[in-house]
């Protein structure tokens, strides 16, 4: 793949004596699409910062198109930043937002009147030009904050929760924009979300991170299905995570059946977490099924019908299109394929979570 | 029975009116009253206001009055925005306890604050007249201009002033390109504020000013303990419409203001 764009070593940060960072490495490939996520606290946004230069690390290095920038003030590191709330400037027109880098870079008039025409046109807010920025809605505040920062033309655009104040079609719709968007513009995005499914639809990458620790980094497929640790499967998406025992290779016992699996190397007789997820777990006939239980509760949910299966005294959360009443009896079974084993938790960071939103 | 209640709303307000403005109409009538009488009209004149731009005296106190009031509210503003700045910067607790050392003075009672400012000028033999009452007025303008401008500043997110040095802008150019338009009105009341603060004072001049020196509200005092002087009358008449102009200006201006940020 093609060269580091940013590099960062080894980068610790505590704010009264409260460790965010925690020695971390990470880099970011020209032109890729990163996305932090993690839960709030989890130093997602304090990584952002450090890149933008608003906050200075305690240890570490960032580097830059290979020059160390750990020291270099925001106003000279060639990136940009759309920030949550959006931060334009009220006293401005949409215009004089826009064109507020390229002035203090004493840019022609020509030029900036091109830019300013050529951004408007990029976000789909033409001719808004000349209004008052408080005369628009939160989602066109949002495309003029992106405006103003892509003007410039940074190598690296940084973006910190930037629907996060929008409403759900809005989002969902402005996902669809910013893939857009980098692709046409051909720069890197850094995009930091606590929401799993934003990073899912627009990442290249993702980075999990939580309590100031990378959890796992990976193509959204691969963070989705082979979450590394319990904390991962838990976050992205929900997930049966259940106490297994590893026999041998390629099989696993849970809930004191024995299931196979496609996992490898993690020794005989050894405790281990097993994630499967709910849309994975499928309802048989009782006698069907590697283990048998009963359905003790059934949302519709549009799509699919949730339902909670009691079998061996675990509670199972099933997705399926096919309805099973409550009460009734069912088999469970699990495609060996879609069983993930995962090494019990070593810290604090590692494990599940309940995550209220 | 709805009229009755609308009536008495009216004869409600009335009575607020009157309360309210019955001594400043007082004054008013009397000082274009002919006679020095407080007690019968004798007909209408403006010689007291003629006798008042005569008064060489009172002209002069006018002057210190309104170069006092000026420069302090302007020093007090300076001084006040920059610990606002450094204030909203703190974090909450020693903000909290900053803001309580501010407003102490704001809540003495000025004859205290008087009183020590008097004290401390002796003490240190800082001979009384215009510098010194000008810097009593510059220290108790100064909590007036916290209070309008740190509430100004906290609303401002910081993210404006990080994404100005984020496209370019140093720390100063950010700060004077997109902070200080934003905390302008802020600023700006302190100062009227202040402005008025100063106009108003007598207590803490009273104490603070030498023999030579007079505030119009000191001249205003040690002229009518000498006797009635109609004069003063009209001194305060004309201080009553130079209030009201200002606040009618003020209110015109926030009100336009309002049209233009609600458009």
């Amino acid at each position: 793949m093609s060269d580091k764009l940013i590099d960062l070593i080894n980068i610790s940060k505590s704010y009264d004596g409260q460790v965010v960072l925690d020695e971390m490495d990470l880099y970011i490939r020209d032109n890729e699409f990163l996305t932090l996520l993690g839960p709030s606290g989890c130093g997602k946004t304090t990584t952002l910062r450090i890149i933008g230069g608003f906050e200075t690390p305690d240890t570490g290095k960032v580097i830059f198109q290979g020059k160390d920038i750990t020291n270099l003030p925001p106003n000279q590191r060639d990136l940009n930043t759309v920030f949550q709330k959006y931060a334009l400037f009220t006293h401005m027109t949409v215009e004089e937002n826009i064109a507020f880098g390229l002035r203090i870079k004493k840019k022609s008039r020509q030029y900036i009147k091109d830019k300013i025409d050529y951004a408007l046109k990029l976000v789909n807010l033409d001719g808004y030009g000349k209004r008052s920025v408080d005369s628009l809605s939160g989602g066109q505040q949002q495309r003029i904050a992106i405006a103003r920062a892509i003007v410039n033309e940074p190598k690296l655009l940084l973006l910190d929760e930037p629907l996060g104040a929008l409403d759900l079609k809005l989002r969902q719709d402005m996902q669809y924009e910013l893939i857009r968007l980098k692709n046409e513009l051909g720069i890197t995005f850094i995009y930091v979300t606590h929401d799993q499914e934003e990073a899912l639809t627009m990442s290249d990458t993702i980075v999990v991170m939580n309590q100031g620790y990378i959890q796992q980094i990976g193509s959204p497929e691969a963070i989705y299905n082979e979450p590394k640790n319990a904390f991962v499967a838990d976050f992205i998406g929900e997930s049966n995570i259940i106490d297994g025992i590893m026999i041998e290779d390629k099989l696993v016992r849970i809930l004191g059946a024995k299931f196979p699996c496609v996992d490898t190397g993690f020794g005989t007789n050894r405790p281990v977490d097993v994630v499967i997820r709910p849309e994975d777990v499928e309802l048989v006939a009782p006698e069907a099924g590697t283990i048998a239980g009963t359905v003790t509760s059934l949302i519709f949910k549009g799509v699919h019908y949730e339902m909670d299966v009691m079998a061996n005294g675990y509670e199972w959360l099933v997705h399926s299109t096919k309805m099973f009443p409550v009460g009734e009896a069912v088999g469970i079974h699990v495609d060996p394929f879609n069983i993930q084993i995962m090494n019990k938790p070593e810290s604090e960071d590692e494990e599940a979570v309940t995550i209220d939103e | 029975m709805v009229r009755f209640g609308k009536f008495l709303k009216g004869f409600y307000v009335a009575l607020m009116g009157i309360f309210l403005y019955a001594p400043i109409l007082t004054l008013i009538v009397l000082s274009f009253n002919a006679s020095k009488s407080r007690a019968k009209w004798s007909g209408f004149t403006f010689k007291w206001y003629a006798a008042l731009f005569e008064n060489e005296a009172i002209l002069q106190s006018l002057w210190n009055t309104i170069i006092i009031a000026l420069v302090s509210s302007l020093v007090a503003t300076l001084i006040g925005t920059m610990a606002s700045i450094a204030m909203n910067r703190m974090k909450k607790l020693p903000r909290q306890v900053m803001m309580g050392i501010t407003n102490i003075p704001m809540l003495n009672a000025d004859i205290v604050t008087g009183i020590s400012l008097m004290l401390l000028f002796i003490m240190t033999d800082f001979a009384p007249g215009f510098t010194s009452v000008l810097l009593a007025h510059i220290t108790f303008n100064i909590p007036y201009v916290i209070l309008s401008v740190l509430p100004k500043l906290k609303q401002t997110d910081r993210n404006v002033f990080e994404a100005a040095q984020d496209l370019g802008a140093t720390p100063i150019s950010a700060f004077m390109k997109v902070v200080l338009p934003d905390i302008f009105p802020g600023i700006l009341s302190g100062f009227l504020l202040a402005f008025t603060m100063s106009l108003d004072d007598f207590v803490i001049t009273h104490f603070t000013k030498g023999a030579g020196v007079d505030t119009i509200s000191t001249k205003v005092y040690t002229e009518l303990r000498k006797g009635i002087k109609p004069e003063m009358y009209a001194l305060s008449t004309l201080m009553f419409a130079a209030v009201l102009i200002l606040l009618v200006l003020i209110n015109r201006r926030r009100a336009t203001h309002e049209q233009t940020v609600n458009h």
